[in-house]
C-alpha cells in the first residue's frame, strides 16, 4: 500500500521503527521464516532453538513489541492500529521472525483485558508479554465439540476455593504449558449457557495430568487434560462466576480470526504461483493451474477482508461475529491450498519428512478446531443475515 | 495510511446515490425501457450529470468534480444496486480516465463537455468473442495527412448511442488510439440484441477517413494509452458487479424470511442457511477487493493491475453465484419475467464478459503473481 497519505508522524515513526528493526533484529531472525519451526511459543518449558532466539525475545519484550497494541502497563507497547500496521510491515520488509507467539497473546490476553479485573491483568499479562507463561485452551470436552456449551467439568464450591474434577481434549500443548485457561460447570441446574465460568489453573496444581493424541499428521500438538479433586482459587474465575460463556466466546472470535490467517502460521503462506514454479510437475499441468489461480485470488481477497475488518473495528476490539466468516473461508481455502500443494509436489509429496505432507494433514483440523465450518456457517446464518432458528 | 473502510464522506455519497437511484432509477424503469423497446436512457444520463457523477473523474480545470476512483466505485456499486442503465462506465470513467492524460484545450473541451452530460463515449474494443485488447485485426493506413480505417469491431458497449467512438488499430508504426465521431461516414453500427436490454453493438469501418487529429498521442503507443482506461473501467465495472450481487442477496434472504413451507419460513433450513451464509462470505471478500481496488487506483495507479484483476475475477465470479443462488432460493417465481431476479442474472452474465471474464483476469494475476 502507498505511503501518500502517511501523516507527518506516522512517517516519523516508521522511521524511527526501521532504525530499531535494523539496530536490533539479530541477522538470524532476519530469514523471513514461518511455519510452526519458526515460531517461539515461550513459556517456562520453552527451549530456545538458538540464542538469537532468546536475545529477539527479549529486545522485543523491552519495548513492548511482543504484544504492540496492548497498553504499556501490561507490557505491550500501546501502538495505534496504524502504528501496528506500520511496525508489521518493516519486520515484513526485514523478514524478521515474530519474537513470541502464543495462546496467551493471541487468546487469553484479549479477553483478560476487557474481563479481567485490574489485579488479573497486572499479574497475568505482562507474563505473556514477555514470554515467560506459555498458556493452554481447555475448552472441548469428550461430549462437547460443537456443542461447546454442554461442557461437564465440574468445579465445586469450596468456599475459598474450586475443587474440579473432568476431562478436557484437545488442549494444544497442555503438556508443555505452564497454565491452562477452561471453561468448568459452576451451576449444574441452571441453563446450559448459564452455568459455566471461565476458571484460571496452574497446571502444576495437584491432580492435573495430560495425555497427548496422536494425530493423523503423525505429531501430537493436542493433548487429553484429565483433572482430578484440582484445588483452584476462586479468585482465578475470569469475569462473573456463572458467566464465562460470554468471555468464551469473546475469546473465540480471537481464536477464529487467529486459525483464519492460517496461512502463515501453517508455513504455506508462500504464493501459490512460487509454489507450482517450484513444483516439479506444477506448471505443466492446466487444472491445476485453474484452480491454484482461483485460490491465489481468494487468498488476495481475503487477505484485504482481514485488513478491511481490522480497520473497521476500533481501538483494538476483536471483529466480532465477522471473525465467523474469516474463520470459514480462511480455513477451507488453506485445506484447499495444501490440497493444491500436494498435487503439485506429486509422488515427490507422498514420504514423511521435508515434505508438505504432515501440514496437508495439519489443514485439515482447521475447519474442525475452534468450531467446525459448519458452525461457522451457523453463526453467520443466524448473527449476521438473522435467518431465522 | 488510507483505510480500507468507506470514508465519511464516501458514505454520505453511498446515501446520496442511493436516494437519487431509488427515486429516478429504480429496477423498473429498466423493465419499462425493456418494455418500450429501447436500449438506453438519455434522460437518466442527463438527471445523473447535473447531480455531477459524469464530472466525478473529470479535473476540475475541465468543470469536473474529480473526486477520484473509489468515489466512482461508491456510485458504480449503487447503480450496480439497481441495474441502472447508464453511460457512466464508458464515459464518466474510462473515457475521462483516458482522455485526462493529455493537457491540451481541445481535449478538456471535450472533457468538460463529459462533466455536463453534453458528449459520450463507447470503447471499440473486441474482435474475437473475448476479450482481448491486444489482439487487433483492425488496419489504420497513412492517407495524407490523416488515417484510413477498415476493419471490425464486436461488443461494443454503448456503440448505439455514444457520440464518440475510440478504438485501436494498426499500422505500420504499431498499436494506434483513436478518438472518432459515431456518426463518420463509413463507420456502421448493427445494433444487438443483448439479454441485458441494453445499448451494444457491432462496428463495421469501412474505409472510416479520419484526420490526424483524431489519433490519440504518438503512434504505436495506442495501448500504453488505453490501459489506464481499461483498468478503470474494470475496476468500477467491478464495484458496479459487486453492487449487483449484494443487492440479489439481499432479494433473495429477504424472501428466505417470508416465504412459507411445509409450515416455517424456509430460512429456517440449514441447507438453504448454510449456502447463503456461504454466499454472504464470497460476498464480503469481493467488497473488500474492490474496496482495495480503488484505493489502489486512487494512490498509485501505474501498480493497479494485480489489485484491479482481483477485483473484475473475484465480482465476475461473486455475482454469477448471487444470481444462480437467487433464482434457486426463489423457485419457480425466480423463473418468471414478472420477477426481477431475471434482470440481475442477464446483467451479470454480460458485465462478466465486458472488459475480461473471470478467465482472462486470472491469467492477469497468474502473470503478476509468479505463474
Amino acid at each position: 500500500m502507498a505511503e501518500v497519505d502517511e501523516g507527518r508522524d506516522l512517517v516519523a515513526f516508521r522511521s524511527g521503527i526501521r532504525d530499531w528493526l535494523e539496530a536490533n533484529c539479530p541477522s538470524e531472525m532476519r530469514d523471513g521464516a514461518g511455519g510452526e519451526e519458526a515460531i517461539c511459543w515461550g513459556g517456562t518449558t520453552w527451549v530456545f532453538t538458538c540464542e538469537a532466539q532468546k536475545i529477539w525475545l527479549e529486545r522485543c519484550a523491552e519495548v513492548g513489541y511482543t504484544v504492540p497494541t496492548w497498553p504499556k502497563a501490561y507490557g505491550g507497547a500501546g501502538l495505534s492500529r496504524d502504528e501496528d500496521k506500520i511496525l508489521k510491515e518493516e519486520m515484513q520488509a526485514l523478514g524478521a521472525r515474530s519474537p513470541l507467539d502464543s495462546f496467551g497473546i493471541w487468546m487469553l490476553g484479549p479477553a483478560l483485558l476487557k474481563f479481567g479485573s485490574e489485579e488479573q491483568k497486572l499479574q497475568f499479562l505482562p507474563p505473556i508479554a514477555r514470554g515467560e507463561i506459555r498458556w493452554c485452551q481447555g475448552y472441548s470436552e469428550p461430549g462437547a465439540g460443537s456443542d461447546l456449551a454442554g461442557v461437564q467439568t465440574h468445579a465445586a464450591d469450596q468456599g475459598d476455593s474450586w475443587l474440579v474434577n473432568g476431562q478436557k481434549i484437545w488442549t494444544s500443548y497442555a503438556d508443555r504449558a505452564d497454565w491452562i485457561f477452561a471453561l468448568l460447570r459452576t451451576d449444574r441446574e441452571a441453563k446450559k449457557h448459564l452455568g459455566i465460568s471461565f476458571v484460571l489453573m496452574d497446571m502444576r496444581s495437584k491432580g492435573i495430568t495430560t495425555r497427548p493424541i496422536r494425530l493423523i499428521s503423525g505429531a501430537s500438538p493436542f493433548c487429553e487434560t484429565f483433572f482430578e479433586d484440582v484445588e483452584v482459587p476462586k479468585h482465578q474465575v475470569v469475569g462473573t462466576i456463572n458467566r464465562g460463556w460470554d468471555v468464551a466466546k469473546y475469546l473465540l472470535t480471537h481464536e477464529r480470526e487467529m486459525i483464519s490467517n492460517g496461512g502463515n502460521v501453517m508455513g504455506s503462506g508462500r504464493a501459490l504461483g512460487a509454489v507450482l514454479a517450484e513444483a516439479e510437475t506444477g506448471q505443466s499441468d492446466p487444472v491445476l493451474r485453474g484452480e491454484a489461480m482461483r485460490a491465489e485470488i481468494d487468498s488476495l481477497a481475503l487477505e484485504m477482508t482481514l485488513e478491511r475488518y481490522k480497520d473497521q473495528a476500533e481501538g483494538g476490539q476483536g471483529v466480532g461475529d465477522a471473525s465467523a466468516m474469516l474463520k470459514y473461508m480462511g480455513t477451507e481455502l488453506n485445506k484447499k491450498r495444501l490440497e493444491l500443494i500436494m498435487a503439485a509436489d506429486g509422488a515427490a509429496a507422498l514420504t514423511w519428512g521435508e515434505t508438505p505432507a504432515s501440514s496437508w494433514l495439519r489443514t485439515k483440523a482447521n475447519s474442525i478446531e475452534g468450531g467446525t465450518s459448519e458452525v461457522m456457517l451457523s453463526i453467520i446464518s443466524r448473527r449476521i443475515l438473522n435467518l431465522p432458528g | 495510511m488510507a483505510k480500507l473502510i468507506q470514508t465519511e464522506e464516501e458514505n454520505l455519497l453511498a446515501e446520496a446515490a442511493k436516494g437519487f437511484l431509488s427515486k429516478s432509477s429504480p429496477v423498473s424503469r429498466l423493465r419499462e425501457m425493456r418494455d418500450g423497446g429501447k436500449s438506453s436512457d438519455p434522460d437518466l444520463w442527463q438527471e445523473m450529470a447535473a447531480a455531477g457523477w459524469a464530472g466525478v473523474l473529470v479535473p476540475e480545470a475541465a468543470d469536473g468534480s474529480d473526486m477520484g476512483h473509489a468515489a466512482a466505485h461508491v456510485l458504480a456499486r449503487a447503480m450496480g444496486r439497481n441495474l441502472t442503465v447508464s453511460p457512466f462506465l464508458s464515459t464518466a470513467v474510462m473515457a475521462a480516465t483516458l482522455l485526462r492524460q493529455f493537457d491540451d484545450p481541445a481535449t478538456r473541451q471535450k472533457l468538460s463537455q463529459i462533466s455536463a452530460g453534453g458528449l459520450t463515449y463507447a470503447f471499440a474494443l473486441d474482435e474475437g468473442a473475448k476479450f482481448a485488447p491486444q489482439s487487433v485485426e483492425m488496419t489504420a493506413e497513412k492517407r495524407g495527412n490523416g488515417y484510413l480505417l477498415n476493419g471490425k469491431k464486436r461488443f461494443v458497449v454503448d456503440g448505439c448511442e455514444a457520440d464518440r467512438i475510440l478504438v485501436l488499430a494498426k499500422s505500420e508504426e504499431g498499436l494506434c488510439l483513436f478518438d472518432l465521431a459515431n456518426s463518420n461516414k463509413g463507420l456502421t453500427q448493427d445494433p444487438l440484441d443483448m439479454i441485458d436490454s441494453r445499448d451494444a453493438a457491432d462496428l463495421v469501418f469501412d474505409d472510416v477517413e479520419v484526420s490526424g487529429e483524431a489519433l490519440l498521442g504518438e503512434p504505436g503507443a495506442g495501448f500504453d494509452l488505453l490501459k489506464p482506461a481499461l483498468e478503470a473501467g474494470q475496476a468500477a465495472l467491478a464495484a458496479e458487479t459487486a453492487g449487483l450481487a449484494e443487492a440479489a442477496f439481499a432479494m433473495t434472504t429477504d424472501y428466505l424470511k417470508e416465504r412459507k413451507q411445509f409450515g416455517i419460513t424456509i430460512g429456517s433450513f440449514q441447507a438453504l442457511q448454510h449456502r447463503a451464509a456461504h454466499l454472504c462470505c464470497e460476498i464480503e471478500l469481493t467488497q473488500s477487493a474492490v474496496l482495495n481496488a480503488g484505493r489502489i487506483l486512487d494512490q498509485s495507479p501505474n501498480d493497479a493491475g494485480l489489485a484491479v484483476s482481483v477485483a473484475k475475477a473475484r465480482a465476475t465470479d461473486t455475482a454469477q453465484k448471487s444470481v444462480q443462488e437467487g433464482v434457486q432460493m426463489h423457485g419457480g417465481i425466480g423463473m418468471t419475467d414478472a420477477f426481477d431476479m431475471g434482470f440481475y442474472m442477464k446483467r451479470a452474465r454480460v458485465a462478466a464478459e465486458w472488459l475480461g471474464d473471470y478467465g482472462y483476469h486470472a491469467g492477469q494475476v497468474a502473470k503478476l503473481r509468479g505463474f
